[in-house]
């Protein structure tokens, strides 16, 4: 019914299928909007935030899809900036996979502050001091970055681009995509560091709190490496449910490997770093502060098979499967080590929102636990579903992988 | 990094060992200040009531209370237990926390004798503050506020009643100082140097025990310049360094060593020093 807009030489899923998938995670959205509706006019209220818990859920969500989503601008930075030319078989899908981390992100802030309304005021009585104002800042410059690198992809639809005009657009856009890869790049490394700065300059919060590096707090550096060291894996793991999903091959196999590679040694770095950073909080920043090693960890649920896991597990595990190339060259472990390494960074995410603010810092205060309520469920499976539902309509309609016509045929 | 200090610095000075617990300053505030009580049901709400169940007011961790008593104990078996009561405003910190995080500036140190202001109109509910204020002294509004019938002739018109979806705190009754200053202009007084007793938040004037005492923490007339440097005076958690205007005393040492909290060993005294030297 709709076969004239696939692209060329492809085929899809008969119509009344995809509509059929289509109800199904429109459900999910409605559920979502059902929830995002109530919390807007009922009020925050209805989450199960509470006076301790003004960072909960969405926080820890949002800086996990910004993580994930940073495939977009470091492979944007490789292919573009370094020229690594396989990355072009998978770029594209990079492109989509940010700009739906990014737009979802940008949700669910709105839904999150008390006062929507008033969202501008961050552009327009910026506080030069404060990181959240930058992570605002280029958020939005971001966002806006990534709908200009897809826009290209939109236009290069196959009716579309039998128009002269737009083709002409498509191509002069894609010429000059270098000059937004490097933008992107520029932008989102601050951002990325100034979500990582926001815990860091937490003064009266020893979980987060970490010494400064000029202006930052390392932090800062180590949130933009463990971004790039596990946005790539996880376009991979996207593009492979894809497959899983649709029964066709969409990239080769060695341009997942080579985004296993790059994520590998970043996440070497990242480790190295970060091994370097623990024990400078454990043995220098926690006794200055007045806190032991052992106070930042209580029970289960705060306990410290979460740091372990993070580090060793979710961390060095991965990240030596991703530098052993005969290990990563094998698919299925390969695909183990990209779970892994993105399980470990939203572990990361999840203790510097949640565990920093459960720690009781006052000596007579005490441990508070917090787990979501369905509204804050709900508005985030809604992100994950408009996600999807922008992966089913591209993957249907656009032509996002070069290499599908030659893989499938 | 520098610490904010301006020419006058208001400041409180608790003795825990008068405190009694019993909750009077808690209630001036709530009064004083217009906060919004709990109510289980919106009327004006429908759509609310049908979907939605606001918090009960046992719920503390829901309700707007700008100062909270908290109950210390000693960690001691009958009978060689020991109670203390620790009231907690905001501290108005010299260093706090809260400001330089605020992405739209809706919260400030400023000349106002060191208060930390609360903008309520710019704030934009992100709640980054509450975040990063180790005193829990910062309160988001869950819900909109609403007064029962005939309570609302409690509220007092000196004090704006805030929406919600915004981030409140104590401000040691803000509008008090400035009608105290006024009043001062009216009787030929220097605002800048009020006497003792000129100005004082609610929860001064009310507790029965005299355990709050208030004023000028630099003004050598006033008492609290001279209690501060009290031996068994301290500050909650010196160590983080956020210079709370806010000091507690008591006689007893275990008091003193819970607010200071002495996990990496008796490092205070050091702290304490370094801290007096540049006040
Ligand atoms: S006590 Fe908390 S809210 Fe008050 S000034 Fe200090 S950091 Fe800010
Ligand atoms: S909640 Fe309001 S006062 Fe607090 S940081 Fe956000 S905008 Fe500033």
């Amino acid at each position: 019914m709709d076969s004239k807009l696939f692209p060329e030489g492809t085929t899809r899923c008969s119509f009344g299928q995809y509509l059929l998938w289509l109800g199904a995670v429109g459900a999910v959205l409605l559920w979502g909007v059902y929830a995002a509706f109530l919390i807007l006019y009922n009020g925050i209220g209805v989450t199960a935030m509470d006076n301790y818990f003004g960072f909960a859920l969405w926080i820890t969500f949002d800086l996990a899809v910004i993580a994930l989503g940073a495939g977009a601008f470091f492979s944007g930075f490789l292919k573009y900036i370094l020229k690594i030319k396989q990355l072009e078989k998978i770029i594209n899908l990079t492109v989509i996979v940010g700009f739906i981390c990014y737009s979802g992100a940008m949700l669910v802030l709105t839904m999150d502050i008390g006062q929507p309304g008033r969202a501008w005021f961050g552009y327009w009585h910026p506080n030069v001091h404060s990181m959240l104002t930058e992570v605002i800042f280029c958020i939005t410059c971001y966002c806006t970055v990534l709908i200009i690198e897809f826009v290209p992809l939109i236009l290069e639809q196959k009716q579309l681009n039998r128009n002269k005009f737009i083709h002409a657009l498509a191509h002069n856009m894609h010429v000059h995509m270098a000059l937004f890869a490097g933008l992107g790049t520029f932008l989102s490394t601050f951002h990325q560091g100034s979500l990582g700065g926001m815990y860091g300059v937490l003064i009266g919060r020893p979980y987060a709190y970490r010494d400064g590096f000029f202006i930052w707090p390392w932090t800062f550096f180590l949130f933009v490496l463990s971004a790039v060291a596990s946005g790539p894996v996880f376009t991979v793991l996207v593009c492979t449910a894809m497959e899983k999903i649709t029964g066709k091959k969409l990239v080769e196999f060695k341009v997942k490997a080579l985004m296993g590679k790059i994520a590998g040694s970043m996440l070497c770095l990242y480790l190295f770093f970060k091994y370097l950073d623990t024990w400078a909080w454990a043995t220098g920043v926690l006794p200055r502060m007045g806190f032991t090693f052992d106070q930042m960890f209580h029970g289960v649920i705060y306990g410290k098979w979460l740091f372990w896991s993070e580090l060793l597990v979710c961390g060095l595990l991965p990240a030596i499967m991703l530098i052993v190339p005969a290990i990563r060259n094998r698919p299925w472990l390969l695909y183990t080590a990209a779970i892994l390494d993105c399980t470990g960074i939203v572990i990361n995410r999840y203790v510097f929102t949640v565990q920093t603010i459960a720690l009781p810092v006052m000596p007579f205060d005490k441990w508070y636990t917090y787990a979501p309520n369905w509204a804050e469920i709900a508005t985030s499976a809604m992100i994950v579903a408009y996600g999807v539902m922008v992966l089913m309509l591209s993957y249907r309609y656009l032509p996002v992988f070069p290499q599908e016509r030659e893989l499938n045929s | 990094m520098q610490l904010k200090e301006f020419k006058i610095k208001w400041g409180m000075v608790v003795d825990i060992d008068k405190c009694t617990g019993c909750g009077a300053c808690m209630v001036s505030c709530q009064v004083e200040n217009n906060i919004a009580p709990m109510t289980a049901e919106d009327p004006h709400n429908n759509l609310q009531s049908m979907t939605t169940k606001r918090d009960d007011p046992s719920n503390k961790l829901r309700t707007l209370t700008w100062l909270n008593v908290y109950e210390l104990n000693n960690g001691e078996a009958f009978p060689n237990r020991d109670t203390a009561y620790l009231p907690r405003p905001c501290m108005q910190c010299g260093h706090p926390a809260c400001v330089p995080v605020c992405p739209v500036v809706a919260t400030e140190k400023n000349e106002e004798g060191g208060i930390v202001s609360q903008i309520y109109p710019r704030c934009i509910g992100c709640r980054y503050c509450m975040a990063a204020c180790p005193y829990h002294a910062r309160y988001f509004n869950w819900w909109d506020p609403l007064w029962p019938d005939g309570m609302d002739k409690t509220l007092s018109p000196d004090t704006s009643v805030r929406p919600r979806g915004v981030v409140e705190k104590c401000n040691f009754c803000h509008t008090r100082y400035l009608k105290a200053k006024d009043r001062a202009r009216e009787e030929g007084i220097d605002p800048m140097e009020l006497p003792e007793g000129y100005y004082v938040p609610a929860c001064v004037e009310v507790c029965p025990t005299g355990a709050i005492t208030f004023g000028d923490l630099n003004n050598p007339e006033h008492k609290v310049h001279e209690l501060s440097k009290n031996p068994n005076s301290f500050r909650l958690l010196e160590k983080l360094g956020l210079a709370p205007q806010v000091y507690y005393m008591s006689k007893r040492e275990w008091v003193r060593k819970q607010g200071d909290n002495h996990a990496a060993g008796d490092h205070n005294s050091a702290v304490k020093q370094a801290s007096q030297g540049h006040e």
